[in-house]
């Protein structure tokens, strides 16, 4: 029986250990300072807005650890000494591990703003930011949020949840458009807009200003203006959260190294999740990415490593999915903001789109579906499959995941496709009214 | 609007509130003797004198007053053995009506549309007060708000609604002001009836389902599933609960609910019930055995198809009750491993209970005895099941516990047709909650909201099919999955436990 200590309680360090309580009878220590016990970061935006309690996102009751008799220890570790095996806790403790998971997921980018560390200026990644955006928000009459990224329409969406005036500035000319193609992008820019969110594109901040007793008071734009607010949120990207190893013997660049086992140069010690940075990341896939999915992934796969087979992390085709205010996303394969050949559809009330990317055999890469939900498994197998566009158009029924009653839109999308390509038609068919309600 | 719809209706809720304690009680002569029976206006008249042409202020001292002369003359019958002079007519409510004086029976039909027309007017301009902000989920400030969160006003709203029960299960005769008001409405739909306490209950009932119908629909107006769905539980409860069964009295036809059945329909095989059923002609034979069919056959083939939400979610008045005014309570049910070993062995335990009973109603009726095993059965288990279940339990729990353990209290805990209906969609039906692939984040608003305190986010992130017995279907962890994962879907039995392969 060997001791596996995992630094991190997120999704990625908690689905290790899971996973190796499930395969092994090791002991298992998880250390986190943040909370004692797991909760969906993802959830964080509940909580603020009145969705959600703490304790609604925790994932398990609180027996279920000692139950599975994995071990939950609070606090902070200020030093990890790999010769000796040793994690140093900054109350002065220590625990010896035999192998080390490191999960330490991510910071929040500040990019060296003057005022950026006023009081009233914060991003949001850890349970102690809610926690500050509490207090930071309180009468507050306005609020600026940076970076047209999910964490800022989140943030928007919070504040906006507490009739909040926002002003948000985006660099880009649209909303996320590093990663959405323009006709997505902007049909959330018109979205945050309808829900009165002051969006402000092509916008950067230049500087934050002091009240004189050291809170915010207003931002200052590249169009030279100065917008009056009292909470500024910095939502420029997150980076991995690795300060604890600058001065080890772990190998780091971003984040800390890991090859295709998710070992890092150190022997027996690992790193999965946000802050972990694959050396050779496989084709579409990057080297770093800070999303639950992969940390989940990563989990799961280092557990089967750690517990005698060793596995290659194989994250699959990528998928993704987010919310909007009202407007939820979902993606599945590759969909570059710039892209050589797509299909694009979008319904005229402008709420909900689709795109296909495909590449010169007319092979489907990717998708994104912008209020329209779409089943996992077939666009994976789809895309796995390299079936063509034609084939999609065809079976597209086969992937309709919207609820039940929901109004379907397959036939005016192989309209708008048999429109477009008429040398590769498809037979567009309607059901019948028994199909229909017995599915 | 909002605040404007808001205080029409906390006013009309304030008359009708007060209204408890605007009349005067004075017992006359005449009714006196035109009510209670020949028979027993001589012993009950020295013991009853003292009150007549007497003014009370309060329904419940009058009451309390009528209840106690009858009690005297029945310690004395009994103490001196005149079995056959013992009282068991119930005078008090009758007594009570007739001795109301005051603005209700003045004003009836004025104070009627006064106070419904501010209630239902205010619950509907509060509901569509929303109508102009983008459709979506509105679940904002849930947990800070002292209605939705066990609060002041939860606690305060939970206090009424179970003395409200109390009261109307078992004494009419201090409600009778609230009756009295719903007269006029009786006497329009049936001119020879006069409101009973049931007609109230069945009036505000579905005042509660229609209006807070509208306030449902608008909440969730982005979703066709919840407005078909919603609009179908507010038909069924205007139409087929409430006023269906008032027409075929008028009619001269038994009073029938054709959507309700057995076991939830704990009567329906009382001799009684039968007798009225069978005497009253064709159609009578005909509701007795639509009764029958309903739920040996419509249940297992619907259920098969549907899923048991076909009736907990789209049929049923208690459903439809939770659906619509308890949806602000959704959100407090207990999502714990333990509530739900509660809930099986309460749940199913109440199933055994509705089965022997019954058992032994109907071997009593065919047998024509009156026991079982020794035992009287209406002493040992119709009348405690009726008092436990029928009316504790389903009533003064189920529905005044809203505030307090969720919407869903009755349902989950204690309906034997839930129960029935369960076994069936879990072992036996093509319905099922998918979970779509890998893209669960944990977030936990379907858990949350489950109003029959399912941890769906256990199976989701699990990447498991959500298959459970008390699953009814509502929809709204589809609803608010911020990521698209949950859909209630029918489909192929095959596959239906098989957990995808994107979650280990």
């Amino acid at each position: 029986m060997k001791h596996i200590v995992i630094l991190g309680n997120g999704i990625a360090g908690i689905t290790a250990a899971r996973h190796i309580r499930k395969l092994s009878d090791h002991k298992i220590t998880v250390i986190s300072g943040e909370s004692e016990h797991f909760f969906s970061r993802t959830a964080l935006m509940y909580i603020y807005m009145g969705h959600m309690k703490y304790e609604h996102t925790k994932p398990y009751e609180d027996w279920f650890w000692r139950k599975n008799n994995i071990d939950l220890k609070m606090g902070w570790v200020e030093q990890v000494d790999f010769d000796r095996r040793e994690l140093q806790f900054n109350n002065g403790e220590a625990i010896n591990y035999d192998q080390l998971i490191l999960a330490t997921g991510s910071n929040s980018n500040k990019f060296g703003w003057k005022g950026q560390d006023l009081k009233g200026v914060q991003g949001l990644y850890s349970l102690q930011d809610l926690e500050l955006m509490e207090q930071n928000t309180q009468n507050i009459e306005r609020a600026v949020i940076v970076g047209g990224g999910l964490i800022g329409v989140e943030m928007a969406e919070m504040l906006h949840s507490r009739n909040i005036p926002v002003t948000y500035l985006i660099r880009e000319s649209h909303f996320w458009d590093i990663v959405l193609p323009d006709e997505e992008a902007s049909m959330i820019d018109r979205h945050l807009r309808e829900h009165h969110i002051d969006l402000r594109t092509n916008t950067e901040l230049l500087e934050i200003i002091d009240d004189g007793e050291g809170k915010v008071k207003a931002v200052k734009t590249n169009d030279n203006e100065t917008i009056p607010c009292q909470f500024v949120g910095l939502t420029v990207g997150v980076h991995p959260n690795i300060n604890l190893f600058k001065y080890s013997t772990l190998e780091i660049d971003k984040g800390i190294l890991v090859d295709e086992l998710l070992k890092t140069n150190l022997p027996d010690v690992y790193a999965i999740g946000d802050c972990a940075q694959l050396k050779s990341p496989s084709q579409y896939r990057k080297s770093i990415e800070a999303v639950w999915y992969v940390g989940r992934k990563m989990g799961e796969t280092v557990a089967k490593t750690i517990c005698g087979t060793p596995t290659v992390y194989n994250p699959g085709v990528w998928f993704n999915s987010a919310k909007f205010f009202d407007i939820e996303y979902q993606t599945y394969g590759s969909v570059p903001p710039y892209h050589s050949s797509s299909f694009y559809w979008e319904h005229a009330d402008g709420k909900k789109a689709m795109r296909i990317v495909f590449n010169e055999n007319y092979e489907v890469e990717g998708v994104n579906f912008m209020g329209l939900r779409q089943r996992h498994e077939v666009w994976d197998r789809w895309i796995r499959d390299g079936k063509t566009l034609q084939y999609v158009m065809e079976h597209l029924t086969d992937a309709h995941f919207d609820p039940e009653l929901f109004r379907r839109h397959e036939q005016e999308i192989q309209s708008k496709y048999n429109g477009a390509f008429p040398d590769h038609q498809v037979t567009i068919r309607k059901k019948g009214f028994l199909e229909k309600i017995l599915n | 609007m909002k605040n404007l719809g808001l205080t029409f209706f906390l006013v009309g809720l304030g008359l009708f509130l007060s209204l408890f304690f605007m009349s005067d009680y004075q017992l006359s002569n005449e009714d006196f003797k035109s009510i209670v029976k020949q028979e027993h206006q001589e012993s009950l008249l020295p013991e009853i004198a003292n009150i007549l042409e007497k003014p009370f202020s309060n329904a419940i001292s009058f009451a309390n007053a009528i209840d106690h002369a009858v009690n005297t003359v029945n310690e004395q019958m009994r103490a001196t053995q005149q079995w056959d002079q013992v009282i068991y007519d119930n005078y008090t409510a009758s007594l009570t009506r007739a001795a109301t004086k005051g603005i209700i029976t003045e004003h009836p039909t004025t104070l009627f549309l006064l106070i419904f027309g501010l209630v239902i007017g205010g619950g509907v301009i509060f509901s569509l007060a929303g109508k102009n902000s983008p459709p979506g989920i509105k679940n904002n400030g849930i947990f800070f708000n002292a209605l939705n969160n066990r609060g002041w006003i939860g606690i305060l709203v939970g206090t009424i609604l179970i003395a409200f029960y109390i009261l109307l299960y078992f004494y009419d005769a201090h409600i009778m002001n609230w009756i009295i008001l719903v007269d006029p409405l009786q006497k329009w739909i049936n001119p020879s009836a006069t409101s009973s306490q049931w007609f109230l209950y069945g009036f505000l009932y579905t005042i509660a389902v229609t209006v807070m119908g509208v306030r449902f629909i608008m909440k969730y107006r982005h979703s066709k599933y919840q407005i078909v769905r919603t609009i179908s539980v507010m038909f069924f409860q205007l139409a087929l609960a409430f006023l269906l069964p008032e027409i075929l009295v008028r009619l001269n036809q038994p009073y029938f609910d054709f959507k309700n059945m057995w076991p939830l329909d704990y009567d329906f095989f009382d001799a009684w019930h039968i007798n009225m059923l069978t005497s009253a002609g064709g159609i009578g034979i005909f509701m007795f055995a639509w009764g029958i069919t309903l739920f040996m056959v419509g249940v297992p083939v619907l259920v098969y198809f549907f899923g048991k939400r076909w009736y907990c979610s789209w049929v049923c008045g208690c459903g439809g009750l939770a659906e619509t005014a308890g949806d602000p309570f959704r959100q407090l049910s207990d999502k714990s491993l333990r509530a739900w070993k509660i809930e099986r062995y309460l749940i199913h335990g109440v199933l055994v209970f509705a089965i022997v009973m019954t058992g032994a109603v109907l071997y009593n009726f065919i047998s024509s005895t009156n026991t079982i095993f020794g035992l009287d059965t209406y002493t040992y288990l119709r009348k405690p099941y009726g008092f436990m279940i029928g009316s504790i339990f389903s009533g003064v729990v189920g529905t005044g516990f809203y505030p307090l353990m969720g919407n869903r209290v009755w349902c989950r805990f204690g309906c034997p047709l839930a129960a029935y209906l369960g076994f069936i969609q879990r072992f036996k039906s093509r319905f099922r909650i998918t979970t779509n692939g890998g893209q669960c984040i944990s977030c936990g608003n379907c858990s949350t909201y489950c109003e029959m305190g399912i941890d769906v986010r256990w199976y989701a992130q699990r990447g498991q099919n959500i298959i459970r017995s008390s699953c009814v279907g509502c929809g709204v962890c589809s609803s608010v999955c911020p990521r698209g994962v949950l859909n209630l879907e029918n489909r192929d039995e095959e596959g239906r436990f098989v957990k995808n392969s994107f979650i280990e």
